[in-house]
Formats: C-alpha cells, structure tokens, sequence
C-alpha cells in the first residue's frame, strides 16, 4: 500500500512538474512567434521614425491580456514606443537586454531584434504576466492530486478487497501449515470458506492433511504392532536362551559324567583283564590270553574315544578369542615334534613363512595339529614323502593347505570325511577314532570358514581351509 | 617306629583293589588305609565318628584323593584339609577319572600338591601309581609334622 501510494505520488509530481516545463516552453514559443510577427510589423514604423505608427502597432497587443507591457527601441536602443501608451521605466526597461526569453518570478518578456534585411533596425520588448500560466498549472496540479488521492483510495479499497479475498486465506493455510509443523498435528484443518482457486487449494490441503493423518494413524499402529512383535521376540529369545543355557548345562554335566562314569568300568575291564592274565594265566591257556588281550585293547580303544569325544565338546564350548595368529610357526613346532618322535622316517617338510591368520591361537594349533598328523600316519607306509603347508587362492592366497602324497582316499566318500568316528581306511591299516577331522571343520566353523579336501587313492591328500569367509 | 602311611580316599571298590594291586606290584609295603566316603575321610585325619581316639601324630605321608566321592566331596575335603592346623601341610595328590578343566583349576586352587588323571589302561595306571609310590614315599622330603598332634 505504502509503495503504490509513494508511486502514484512521485509520478503525480513528474506529470505536474513536466506539465508546467512544457507550459513554460509552449509560452515562450508563443511569445517569440508573436514577437516575431510584430516584429515584423515595425520595421515600416522603425525604418521611417513614425513613433505614432510604432505605437498603433504595439497597441494591436491589447487583445492579449496577459501582455503586461511592451517597448520598441531604435537602432541606437532608445526608446521609440511603447505599450500601453506612454509607458516609462520603470514599467519597460529604458534599454532593451540581451535578445531571446527570460523567465522572471511572475513574468516572462524577450527581447526580439527588429531586422530588415541584413539591417538591424531595432528591438521589441514584450512583457507578460506568468500568474495566467501558474493558475494553470496549479490547477493541474490540483487535478493530478484528485487523481493521486482518488487512486489511492481506490487502491486501498482494492487491497481490502483483496486481502479478504487472497491474502486471509493464504494467510490462514499458512498458519494451518504451519501449526501443523510444529505441533505435528494431523487433525489441524485450514478453514476456509472461498470457493475460488484458494478455497480449492485449501480443500487439497486439507485433502492431503486428511490422507497424512490417515497413513500417520496406520504407521503409529504398526509401531506399537512391531514395538509388540519386538517384546515377544525378546521374550521368545530368552525363553529360547534359557532353554539353550539349561541344555548346554545339562550337556555338560553329561559329559562330565562320560568322563568320569563312562571310564571307570572300562579302567576296571581292562584292569580285571590283565589281573586275570597275571593270576589265572595258566589256566587260561594262550587262547584265553589272547581273548582277554582283545577285551583289554577294545576298552583302551573305548577310552581314547570317549576322551577325543569329549575333546570335541570341549571345542565347541571353549571360548574363542581372535588375535594374530602365525601358523607357519605353529606348524614348525609341530613337525619339528612329528619328526622328534620318529626320526627314523624320510619325511620333507614344506612350510611357508609366510602364514598370518586370525583367530583362537590354541584352537587353530589344533586344526594344524590334526591335519599335519593326518599327513604323517598317511604317509606313513612311503619309505619317503613329502607333506607341504602353504596357501593359494585369490586375493594373496587366503586359502590354507596341508597337502601330503600319502595314501590319499577316494574322492566318492570324501563326505564321509569330516562325521564323526567315520573313517575311510581300515584300522589294521591306519589307526584312529574318525574324530580328528571332524574337530577340525567344528574350529574351521566357529571361525566363519571352509574346510574341504582333495584326494585319489594311492596319489596323496590335499586339506584346504579358509577362515572368515563371510568378512567378519 | 611311625611306618608311613599312605591314606586312599576311593568309593569305588574295583579301583579300589587295582590300585591296591599296582601299589602290591611296586611292592610298596607302606600301610594303606582306605576310606570309602568324604566324611570317613574326613573322620579319619581328625580323629572324629568311627575313628574317635586315632592317635593323630600318625599323619598319613600322603593322601590319594578321588574328586567324586560320596557325602562329602573330594575337593570339599581337600578345602576342609587345608583349613586345618594339623593337616594343612599334607600331601595331597588328587587321583581322578576326571579330565575337566574346571576339576583341576578348583583342586589346584585349594592347594593339592599334584592332580593325577586315572588312566583307563591298567598298564599305564601301574605305572603311575609306581612313580606317585616312587616319588612321595622315597624322593620327597615330607614337611615336618605339627607340633600339637596330641591326642584329643
């Protein structure tokens, strides 16, 4: 309102002030043009020194009332007539001034030079009176401050009007909007009662509020859905976890009673065996001897199998840290220990020295352990053999081996491999319980890896590993 | 003379004649008392129960200690020996079928001087019991028995 006013204002004031420029201007030129036709006039009156004529002449001024006075000078700027009659200086200068218009406060005169031909006769003076001009102006003044007023008010009406009928409701859907923002309040509606544009957008802002509400409602639903479905997870978790602890517990105590119960009959089996031998040997003859032998190393065989069995639950619920480990080290150790124990065998032993892992130091010297004795019994019928521990694969070899050129096995039963006390060679041949490979794939699992092998009868065994496949 | 007794604390009646044997095959002549039960166990080194009156300057020169006996517990008699005067510096050496880990931390933690596992193979358990003979009968120094070993 304040800029529209302001406008109308300033361009009210250019219109009136130019108005009164080109009033200024169309007077002069009226005034030179008239000044030139007496001029014209005068040069008989000038030429012959006829006062009387000069007179009649600048009487012909009278018709315009606004002509205030008027004076003719000679050629030697002398006065020679004026208008009215006799007038005298001060009301005519007694010498006319320079030639052209000259705008005084209340008055405009020009000084015209009387010329016939190349001769320059005289000069005519005439002097009007402004006040004509600045009523007209001022009353243009006063019509563009009509108009300036009237606009304004107009104006201010028109905003009015559209305020009540733009500027209210926008105003209200922005305060609806905005209520809504920061109360989160769905339920807020803009009230509106135009049924214009504005009344439709606020009809599909209230469409939309009405839909947000609607979805806001449904997600709050399914929150305190999935805040429900959450807790009896939780619940069915520990229920679960219980049971498991109560199942690990009584796993436990089972197997602490293998290891106690189980044990102690076969002490006395082959305890009572030998006794029998030592006090009844006689009488028992070499028959009876030899059964009792058998007797005696099936429960010795029992015990080394209860024990690896026990071994292998220990395992699975043995703590498990993660730490650099050096397997090549680990390895070293352990063939230097194979070939201590039997000297006399021709094994070459190729070890990597550069074999870096992470994982439970302890548990994967019993993976080494297990797969390097492995390859020892294996090799065991070779007069020389060879058994190697490296890594090959992609991104820098993470996949370990321990690969041997022993007995091998057929690749048909090579899932028999890694069950429990399932063996693939007979025990006449190459003994033990069938549990040290399946120790190993428990360690190789509980640290995110795969374990598995390559082989042929009669051309040697290849065990591959890998550890934290899933990048854990 | 004071012989030295050797006192075996095993519930377990088969056990407890092959270790008898093996102790016969070592020809370790030591007087060998055997208790079935924690508490007799207990009532023998006090001189409590069936065996009030036991003149107490007889200390056993070392103690087999089986951890599953009956009543009391192995290793609750191993605890109950250290924490008295006259038995706190006997030698104890506990003889087990148990492999666990959590037996023998706990055995070790009330000071048994040495923890033995049983081994299935009577061969082996001879010659166990033939070294355990061996080194707490003859190599080892005993400690210098309590001075208030009077009969109570």
């Amino acid at each position: 309102m304040l800029t529209s006013t302001t406008a109308l204002v300033l361009a009210g004031a250019a219109l009136v002030v130019r108005e009164a420029v080109s009033l200024r201007q169309l007077l002069g030129t009226e005034l030179s043009t008239r000044a030139g036709i007496l001029a014209g006039n005068s040069t008989a009156a000038l030429a012959f020194q006829n006062p009387e004529d000069a007179t009649q002449v600048l009487a012909a001024l009278k018709t315009d009332p606004s002509v205030v006075a008027a004076a003719l000078y000679d050629d030697r700027n002398r006065l020679f007539a004026t208008y009215p009659e006799g007038a005298a200086p001060p009301l005519v200068p007694a010498a006319p001034g320079s030639p052209g218009n000259h705008f005084e406060k209340q008055h405009l005169f020009v000084n015209q030079p009387v010329v016939e031909g190349e001769r320059r006769l005289g000069t005519l003076y005439i002097k009007t009176d402004l006040r004509e001009l600045n009523r007209g102006v001022r009353e243009h003044a006063l019509v563009v401050l009509c108009a300036v007023l009237g606009s304004i008010v107009v104006a201010f009406a028109l905003s009015t009007w559209l305020q009540r009928k733009i500027t209210r409701p926008v105003r209200i859907l922005a305060e609806a909007a905005q209520a809504v923002s920061e109360h989160k309040d769905y339920s807020i509606r803009a009230q509106t009662e135009s049924d214009d544009e504005l009344g439709l957008l606020a009809g599909s802002f209230n469409d939309m509020l009405a839909e947000i509400q609607e979805r806001d409602t449904a997600l709050r639903a399914s929150e305190v859905r999935l805040r429900q479905l959450n807790t009896d997870l939780e619940r069915r978790v520990a229920a679960r976890t219980a049971e498991l602890e109560n199942s690990n517990r009584e796993l436990e105590a089972f197997s602490y009673s293998v290891s106690h119960d189980l044990r102690a009959p076969l002490r006395s089996i082959d305890g009572f065996s030998k006794a029998l031998m030592e006090d009844c040997g006689e009488a028992l003859g070499q028959t009876g001897i030899g059964h009792l032998e058998r007797v005696r190393n099936s429960a010795r065989q029992m015990g080394v199998l209860i024990d690896d069995l026990l071994n292998l639950a220990r395992l699975s619920r043995a703590e498990m840290r993660r730490e650099p480990v050096d397997l090549a080290a680990i390895g070293k150790e352990i063939t230097t220990s194979l070939t201590e124990a039997q000297p006399e065998r021709q094994v070459t032993f190729v070890v990597d020295p550069n074999l870096r892992a992470d994982g439970d130091s302890q548990l994967l010297r019993v993976v080494l352990d297990n797969l390097l004795r492995n390859a020892w019994k294996f090799t065991s019928k070779k007069p020389a053999a060879r058994i190697e521990l490296g890594r090959t694969g992609e991104n820098g070899g993470t996949t370990f081996f321990v690969a041997d050129d022993g007995a091998g096995f057929d690749m048909a039963h090579s899932d028999l491999l890694f069950a429990p006390f399932q063996r693939l060679h007979r025990q006449s041949d190459f003994e033990g319980t069938g549990v040290g490979l399946a120790t190993v794939q428990r360690i190789i699992h509980r640290h995110g890896g795969r374990l598995w092998a390559q082989g042929a009868v009669g051309s040697g065994a290849t065990f591959y590993f890998t550890l934290w496949e899933a990048g854990s | 003379m004071t012989s030295k007794i050797i006192l075996i604390a095993e519930d377990n009646p088969n056990d407890e004649e092959l270790t008898l044997r093996a102790l016969k095959k070592n020809n370790i002549s030591n007087d060998i008392v055997v208790v079935r039960d924690g508490q007799e166990a207990l009532d023998y080194l006090f001189g409590s129960g069936p065996h009030a009156g036991r003149d107490l300057g007889q200390r056993p020169q070392v103690m087999l200690l089986d951890i599953n006996l009956p009543k009391v517990n192995g290793l609750e008699v191993l605890k109950r020996i250290r924490a008295d005067e006259r038995t706190r510096t006997m030698p104890v050496v506990i003889l087990t079928s148990s492999a666990e880990e959590r037996d023998r931390l706990a055995a070790y933690a009330s000071f048994a001087n040495s923890y033995i596992r049983k081994p299935v193979d009577f061969d082996q358990f001879t010659e166990a019991v033939r070294e355990l003979g061996l080194y707490w009968l003859v190599l080892n120094e005993p400690p210098p028995r309590p001075r208030s070993v009077a009969t109570t």
